[in-house]
């Protein structure tokens, strides 16, 4: 074998540039000076993203099959066993990293959005206490968001997947003296671990089916056992998986905890809870696409889940006033569109949507974050407004952001949406309603989305006059990100345009190879319906552009009207506003009741085990040590004194003979003497 | 010349009236001179065999002995006063500390 290229040889020091500064700032950030730190983290992530390109060039450049592995060393020997099947199985967990077109593309975005985003936050974080601590944490997420990304098997996959659900929850939970950062941050690690434990089950049931975990082999494995499709271990295993990707991506039902992730600072908000992880889910589908071919029925459920999820949470996004949680249901609903991509079987369309998604819901976060902190801490949007001219860099990249977000053609957005909506409706596994459901939430996207612009840089000022005061651009080393990222948020969307718009969609065929043939089914129907696509691209522009022009009617032309139609709508308003109340709801189905069970146990604890269990055995004891105390007493004790009684029964009457007169003695002295000398003289 | 049998008979006399003095007094002080009075007549008995036998050895004998009785006297005499001083009595048969 050949020898690997240089970066991909080198492919494991990526994850590990960020994991050696992680532990530098954990073990001994305290002690060192806020520049330094910045430096090292900084650094470490822009070595990961240098080595990301070197990757990227190299894995260009291979011969043959694009696609490089590097095993660093065993890490898990499972041993031989036999599979459900009955073949004879040994695998081994690998610590191992795969680089293909996908996972290019991925460490691509992951280390490139996550440089800028660190970046950022020297501004943002400069005057909060624990730097140290945020950057370690930040880096430590790199660490394990790389890890997750470059597995080459779902085990060291899951490594990282847990990583960076650790890492969101000691984010969101960064200002833990807040009593509500500290619950967001619980209530995110909970959520998450229902979506982990089908993922877990799901790994358990691959290695167990198919013998192997590596996502090189289980393709192959899938075609040596001559799976048909649908078969039945095949969908449970999907949706196993599936409902990992819902908890980690945030999709219904478990989609509570991404609007209360908001409560960590904005960077984490940008880099975690928009740009990288919770697109993990989506990777991890688009990753085990061999499985999710073979089911069929999973698949039309990932569809369903991610277009229901995508209108329901844009839904929510149109009343919430609070510019982070607009975003953060804006989102899901983007997240919804990904999966809606895979479930229709464009997985490409998916992750390409990823990647622009990271652009330019990353560039709104650092936005918000900006607006926040000229802001001096305030999020509602309804004491914004009028800011365009007092933080012009941030209120245009801000509004390139809407503008890709949105959809409109040219940037970023419009190429990777539409390319959804139009394999959603076209795609082989697609259909009018989940086409339809697309574009009503592209609608709703625009209307958010304009709505959060209008109300926070245009018409009029409703901060107070102190924050007036000092209202200041934000410093240099967060508007130069905001710029880089608007730059490829307009830009990021040029790899992939399709073919009915003269490109040549250069981004699926970079995937192809990953996706297969597939991709080769779906470029053929593009072919056949050009102009019904052009037709549905100019539908979903003029759905967007509508919905821009809703808001721009409701919140600068008639800024009454809102009003109006919440007084008209008040129940249909409230039902939004209070976000459908899902999470009272969950509070009663489900949280009430584990706190109704945990009471029970407790009752349970208290009554049977400290009551029957703990209590009754210190009776227990109490009772034998009585018992033998007797024994002591009476037996051995008795035993003891029996025999000095014995002993002063005999000695009684010698010890008459001592009476202590003197006299008395002597008298027996003389006797004796008497008597001797009678023996004597009488013998 | 005096018999020896009558100093013999003298220092028996003085001997038992020391015995029966030292057996039937309760007072130490008298105890204490009755020991005397049987140190005397021990001392009688060394000096008469001296002089029949004709050897100084038994007078030496005696003077030791009336040496060793003065040491006695100052030693029971004093152990006697820190006793009164304990306990009020010169009593003997009430100074039975020994008992036991």
């Amino acid at each position: 074998m050949n020898p690997l290229p240089f970066f991909i040889d080198k492919l494991w020091l990526i994850p590990l540039f960020p994991a050696a500064t992680a532990l530098l700032m954990l073990l001994s950030g305290r002690w060192l000076q806020n520049r330094l730190i910045s430096l090292l983290c900084c650094g470490s992530v822009f070595l990961s993203f240098l080595f990301s390109v070197g990757a990227f060039w190299q894995l260009l450049s291979l011969p043959g099959e694009r696609i490089a592995e590097k095993i660093l060393f065993d890490w898990i020997p499972a041993g031989s066993f036999l599979t459900s099947s009955g073949h004879l199985s040994s695998f081994t967990a690998q610590w191992g990293f795969l680089l293909d077109p996908l996972s290019a593309v991925m460490i691509l975005v992951v280390s490139g959005v996550g440089f800028i985003i660190h970046v950022y936050s020297i501004g943002y974080m400069g005057h909060e206490g624990g730097y140290y601590r945020f950057f370690g944490f930040l880096n430590l997420f790199m660490f394990s968001m790389l890890t997750l990304v470059l597995a080459n098997n779902i085990v060291l996959m899951f490594v990282g997947w847990e990583g960076v659900g650790l890492c969101s929850y000691l984010l969101i939970g960064f200002y833990f003296l807040r009593r509500s950062a500290a619950d967001a941050g619980k209530k995110a690690f909970i959520v998450n671990r229902i979506g982990d434990s089908g993922f877990l089950l799901g790994i358990f049931l691959i290695a167990t089916t198919l013998g192997t975990i590596n996502f090189r082999q289980i393709p192959l494995a899938l075609e040596e056992m001559h799976f048909s499709v649908g078969a039945p271990v095949i969908t449970a295993i999907t949706l196993l998986l599936f409902v990992g990707a819902i908890g980690k991506s945030a999709q219904l039902p478990l989609y509570v905890w991404l609007p209360d992730a908001m409560e960590g600072p904005t960077p984490v908000s940008a880099l975690i809870h928009a740009a990288t992880m919770v697109t993990a889910g989506v990777y991890m589908v688009a990753r085990n696409h061999a499985l999710y071919s073979l089911a069929p029925t999973t698949m039309h459920v990932v569809a369903v889940v991610g277009a229901l999820t995508a209108v329901y949470a844009a839904s929510m996004g149109l009343v919430q006033n609070d510019i982070k949680r607009v975003l953060a249901y804006s989102t899901i609903s983007q997240l919804g569109y990904m999966f809606l991509a895979c479930g229709v079987g464009a997985f490409a369309a998916g992750i390409f949507h990823l990647s622009t998604h990271a652009y330019f819901k990353a560039l709104l976060f650092l936005g918000s974050g900006s607006v926040i902190h000229a802001l001096g801490g305030e999020q509602d949007i309804r004491k914004m407004g009028g800011l365009w001219k007092k933080i012009p860099v941030t209120a245009k990249t801000f509004l390139v952001a809407a503008l890709a977000i949105a959809g409109i053609p040219g940037l970023s957005g419009f190429f990777s949406k539409d390319e959804i909506l139009w394999q959603s409706f076209a795609g082989p596994l697609g259909n009018r309603a989940l086409w339809a459901i697309g574009v009503l939430t592209a609608g709703m996207t625009g209307f958010y989305m304009f709505r959060l612009v209008f109300k926070t840089f245009f018409g009029q000022p409703r901060y107070s006059h102190e924050v007036d005061h000092h209202i200041h651009e934000s410093p240099r080393s967060m508007t130069i990100p905001l710029v880089i990222l608007a730059f490829l948020s307009v830009a990021g969307g040029w790899v992939g345009i399709p073919a009915v718009l003269g490109g040549s969609n250069r981004f699926e065929h970079f995937l192809q190879p990953v996706f297969g043939r597939r991709a080769d089914v779906v470029l053929a129907v593009n072919m056949h319906a050009h102009t019904q696509e052009i037709q549905l691209m100019i539908f979903s522009v003029l759905v967007a552009v509508l919905g821009i022009f809703l808001a721009y009617y409701f919140y600068l032309r008639r800024t009454d009207a809102p009003e109006k139609l919440v007084a008209r709508f008040s129940a249909g308003y409230r039902l939004l506003y209070r976000k459908y109340y899902v999470d009272e709801v969950y509070d009663v189905l489900f949280v009430n009741r584990f706190k109704d069970a945990g009471t029970a146990l407790a009752a349970f604890d208290l009554g049977v085990i400290d009551g029957w269990g703990v209590d009754g055995s210190s009776w227990l004891t109490r009772f034998t040590a009585s018992r033998s105390m007797w024994t002591d007493n009476w037996i051995v004790d008795g035993a003891v004194r029996a025999f000095g009684f014995f002993v002063r029964l005999l000695s009684y009457p010698v010890r008459m003979i001592q009476a202590g007169f003197v006299q008395g003695y002597a008298l027996s002295i003389v006797l004796g003497v008497l008597l001797l000398l009678g023996y004597y003289l009488l013998r | 010349m005096i018999p020896t049998s009558n100093y013999l008979m003298l220092s028996a006399v003085l001997f038992t009236i020391g015995v029966i003095g030292v057996l039937t007094r309760r007072n130490i002080v008298i105890i204490l001179m009755s020991i005397e009075l049987i140190l005397n007549a021990v001392n009688i008995n060394l000096v008469v065999f001296s002089r029949q036998l004709g050897s100084v050895a038994g007078q030496v004998f005696a003077i030791f002995i009336i040496t060793d009785a003065a040491a006695e006297v100052v030693v029971g005499l004093g152990i006697l006063i820190a006793l009164f001083r304990n306990r009020e009595t010169v009593n003997a048969d009430e100074i039975d500390l020994l008992k036991w």
